[in-house]
């Protein structure tokens, strides 16, 4: 898709699976398999973590292949990264 | 969470010896509008499908690599998660498939212009295929014309 002008963004869940795999863009999530958004029917956690994902996307300053730590958070604040390249 | 240690030991030793296919080079193509003039879809590898959609065939060895579109507008509730692994929790998608396919969050999404539009159609492809060469080398060109002719800019994925 890259290849092709799209730009893309992974929401990822097994770390050693993308750093092998090199995704361009990757926002690893605390969750466990099947939850990749977090929690069912919580759609502020859900949101978050997509508006997490989308930033990855505008971040100037990442470079291939980026792998992002989503860190949620219980304040207004919801959903913070870390670069953990 | 979100570690090899949650997963049955087959799936473990499986995991630890499969042989993850290396993208190398990354490519990289910088977004070239903001986000909010940008058109996105939707790629997951829930294995969901629509009602009126023919399930994926989970017989397949090495896993079933064909594809389904789904409406942008589809109402969540009526897709149906056919995921063939057994190697983690159904529980969560089945009661929201929105925690592996954010239709809902997306229109929120495109509806408070964080993101410009959402593509008519969404895709759906099946998770845990062991043996992707058929995917990759005959579904994906398939498709990929598709995305051009739909002038997306943006594509999210996501596994479960």
């Amino acid at each position: 898709m890259e290849r092709r002008g799209i730009s893309t963004v992974v929401i990822q869940l097994l770390r050693p699976a993308t750093e092998k795999v090199r995704p361009p863009r990757a926002l690893m999530v605390p969750f466990r398999h099947g939850y990749p958004l977090g929690a069912p029917n919580d759609p502020e956690l859900q949101r978050a973590v997509l508006t997490a994902a989308l930033n990855l996307l505008t971040d100037q300053g990442l470079k291939p292949p980026a792998i992002v730590e989503f860190r949620e958070q219980k304040s207004d604040d919801r959903g913070q990264m870390t670069d953990v390249r | 969470m979100g570690d090899l240690s949650e997963f049955p030991l087959k799936y473990r030793i499986f995991l630890k010896a499969y042989r993850w296919r290396r993208i190398d080079p990354v490519p990289w193509t910088p977004l070239k509008k903001p986000l909010k003039d940008c058109r996105l879809i939707l790629v997951s590898s829930a294995g969901i499908v629509t009602s009126e959609q023919k399930p994926f065939d989970n017989s397949i060895r090495g896993g079933d690599p064909s594809i389904r579109e789904i409406p942008s507008d589809v109402d969540v509730t009526t897709l149906i998660e056919t995921h063939r692994s057994d190697a983690f929790d159904h529980t969560g998608i089945r009661l929201d498939p929105n925690l592996a396919f954010p239709a809902d969050r997306l229109r929120e999404l495109s509806a408070a212009e964080v993101i410009g539009s959402l593509n008519h159609r969404y895709l759906s492809i099946m998770g845990s295929i062991t043996a992707p060469g058929r995917l990759i080398k005959r579904t994906i060109p398939q498709v990929a014309p598709k995305l051009g002719d739909d002038q997306v800019d943006i594509a999210l994925l996501i596994p479960v």
